[in-house]
């Protein structure tokens, strides 16, 4: 094994790999949210078809959760806000 | 009693684009009267159910989230209120432009969710009270009056 040359601060890899890799963006079943209600706001905040809108929906449904969006921190951020303004249990983590 | 009549047919999709109310007087009464008790609850932050229109973005990471309370936790609030603010101010109205009904959308969720948590309304439907004496049966109308009320209105919006 080669011995490092002196005063070589290692970079912190493993944040910035983190930092690179996508966001996604997780909604969770909840008793009281109307399935029609999160199906709209499916719709209304992601442009998503109603086909698409519904699969998602039924996946909280039914499933418990389903990952409704990804992207950098930041979107991923938004997007738990506006979901979050409507009253939707959202949460967000690094994709695996 | 509840102030509520038979439920239906109260929102239709306006032509004029948005949707047409047609709401009994004392349904807009209690309408009028959610923003204010709202408002007030909404100033008692560690209450259980005013902590279900504030989730976490980050459940397992308590220093991001700290983070996201302080940049996002105020305007989230601000919305919050903006939605009970449109609902109030439009409760006597016979149409809602899509914005206000959106509003009124959120709005009335906002009420749900607080009186959803308060009643431990579950998954498999919550029984309801069947003595005239239960004390939460106010609160299971209003439940049960604003289900039907958002509903009406997702169905106009999306018909």
């Amino acid at each position: 094994m080669a011995t490092a040359p002196t005063e070589v601060r290692e970079p912190d890899v493993g944040e910035e790999v983190g930092e690179d890799r996508p966001w996604i963006v997780i909604v969770w079943n909840d008793p009281v949210n109307l399935m029609s209600y999160v199906t709209f706001v499916f719709q209304k905040l992601f442009g998503y078809s109603l086909e698409k809108a519904t699969k998602l929906m039924l996946d909280v449904h039914h499933k418990g959760k389903a990952v409704v969006s990804s992207g950098p921190r930041e979107k991923a951020e938004l997007d738990v806000f506006r979901l979050h303004e409507h009253g939707l249990w959202a949460t967000m983590e690094h994709d695996e | 009693m509840t102030p509520f009549g038979p439920l239906g047919r109260r929102v239709r999709r306006s032509r004029r684009g948005g949707v047409e109310l047609r709401l009994p007087e004392p349904e807009r009464e209690f309408l009028r009267s959610l923003a204010p008790e709202m408002r007030e609850l909404l100033s008692t932050p560690d209450d259980p159910a005013v902590g279900r229109l504030f989730p976490p973005a980050y459940p397992d990471d308590e220093e991001r989230q700290a983070a996201y309370r302080l940049l996002a936790g105020s305007e989230l609030m601000e919305s919050h209120l903006a939605a009970l603010e449109a609902l109030e101010a439009a409760a006597g109205a016979d149409r809602l432009d899509d914005g206000q009904a959106h509003a009124w959308l959120r709005a009335l969720n906002e009420v749900r969710l607080v009186l959803g948590t308060r009643l431990d309304v579950t998954e498999e439907g919550t029984e309801r009270p069947t003595s005239r004496d239960d004390p939460r049966l106010p609160a299971f109308a209003a439940y049960d009056y604003l289900s039907a009320l958002q509903g009406e209105l997702i169905d106009a919006l999306s018909g």
